[in-house]
């Protein structure tokens, strides 16, 4: 849970009083008090926009639009990893590590190109995440809320899972608690069953790897985490199975597939 | 997890719909108060739930998500959810997360109220 300093409305207009006697509609008087989180959401978008980074495909992420839970197919499942880290490091100091060092705690041969400042609102990160057979599925996620003891990755459509992680670090006790919780639903009828043969597994080997190696980083002698996965809803969305369409798996394969081609033809193409 | 700063009274406002005001801070920290309002609004043949968030005063990712498990409840005891008095930028939020493709959403309670009662 976030906590920050100043206490809602300091510094701000008496909103609903003042705003009747100058004749605001109580929607008006809401809207002219800005609320302490405003500047830990990102900016609303239809479809995300990025620019091409070093080191990774970076296909299957510009024009695709957000999706949640409620746009994903399978099963929707609340996962959370949590590490104890003691009182070697304090909630503010994880998550600050964490956000500037997100790509190097993740296991080898998966690639995380964010932007050059580090996790902020509106970032979008570009992924290459190794799966079987030494293909990369190229996509992305998004930054959709970051303070300074929590932030929010919500992904793409084409991704794994519609959904979002939440990277959060509270005081429980003298001890620092770092999380990963994870509210998801695989993004369509393919993912559902590549989750469902190993997909969990290897989600959970990947989050508990990444948050040894964070606690690693942090000091924690021998980080042990802990896993709790939740079946929240056992239904599927069909009437979301469509969107295969976007599979990021698929299309990388393809990529991968068209690769050799696709640099001849830009090869071939005249400069200028 | 600290104590949630949020209270949650519910009300029956005619028909089969039941109000729930929402006043103060929505995070994880608070899913034990909400969906112990949404008990209490969801008994006796209630067919609409509707969230008024004119009190809100924060709301985190944590708060966001425990939305969408109360639609997968809401879902379950076929139940409708809706929210009013959300300002730009919180409905900005919904719009942004896509829940308002689940949540509809009414500016104000009397709209939401005349919406259920056609």
């Amino acid at each position: 849970m976030s906590e920050q300093s100043s206490p809602a409305g300091q510094g701000l207009p008496e909103p609903v009083a003042g705003a009747e006697q100058i004749g605001l509609s109580a929607r008006e008087a809401r809207a002219a008090v800005q609320p302490r989180d405003v500047g830990n959401w990102a900016a609303k978008v239809e479809r995300l926009a990025v620019e091409q980074r070093d080191g990774v495909r970076g296909t299957n992420v510009v024009g695709r639009r957000l999706t949640g839970p409620v746009q994903g197919f399978g099963k929707m499942w609340e996962k959370s990893y949590s590490l104890n880290a003691g009182q070697v490091t304090t909630p503010q100091d994880a998550i600050s590590t964490w956000k500037a060092h997100f790509p190097e705690f993740w296991p080898k041969g998966n690639r995380f190109a964010g932007a050059l400042a580090g996790i902020s609102p509106g970032d979008v990160a570009l992924l290459d995440l190794a799966i079987a057979g030494g293909v990369k599925l190229s996509t992305g996620v998004f930054v959709l809320y970051a303070d300074t003891e929590s932030f929010t990755l919500m992904t793409p459509q084409g991704h794994m899972f519609a959904g979002w992680i939440t990277f959060s670090a509270e005081r429980d006790g003298e001890a620092t608690i770092i999380r990963a919780h994870v509210l998801m639903r695989a993004n369509d009828p393919l993912y559902e069953i590549a989750m469902t043969l190993g997909g969990h597994g290897k989600e959970d080997r990947f989050w508990a790897q990444t948050l040894t190696a964070l606690g690693t980083r942090l000091g924690v002698p021998d980080p042990e985490v802990g896993t709790r996965s939740t079946c929240v809803d056992s239904h599927r969305q069909w009437r979301h199975a469509k969107n295969v369409w976007h599979n990021a798996m698929l299309r990388s394969m393809l990529q991968t597939i068209a690769a050799p081609f696709t640099a001849l033809t830009r090869r071939s193409r005249p400069a200028g | 997890m600290g104590e949630p700063a949020v209270s949650m009274d519910v009300r029956q406002a005619g028909g089969s719909v039941a109000v729930v005001d929402i006043k103060g801070e929505v995070t994880a920290a608070c899913e034990p108060v909400l969906m112990s309002a949404y008990e209490e609004a969801s008994g006796g043949g209630t067919a609409r739930v509707l969230l008024n968030f004119t009190g809100l005063e924060y709301m985190n990712s944590g708060g966001i998500g425990m939305l969408v498990t109360l639609l997968v409840r809401a879902g379950r005891q076929r139940q409708r959810l809706a929210a009013c008095g959300l300002s730009d930028h919180y409905r900005e939020i919904f719009e942004l997360t896509r829940l308002d493709e689940a949540i509809t959403i009414y500016s104000d309670e009397a709209s939401a109220l005349a919406d259920a009662g056609r």
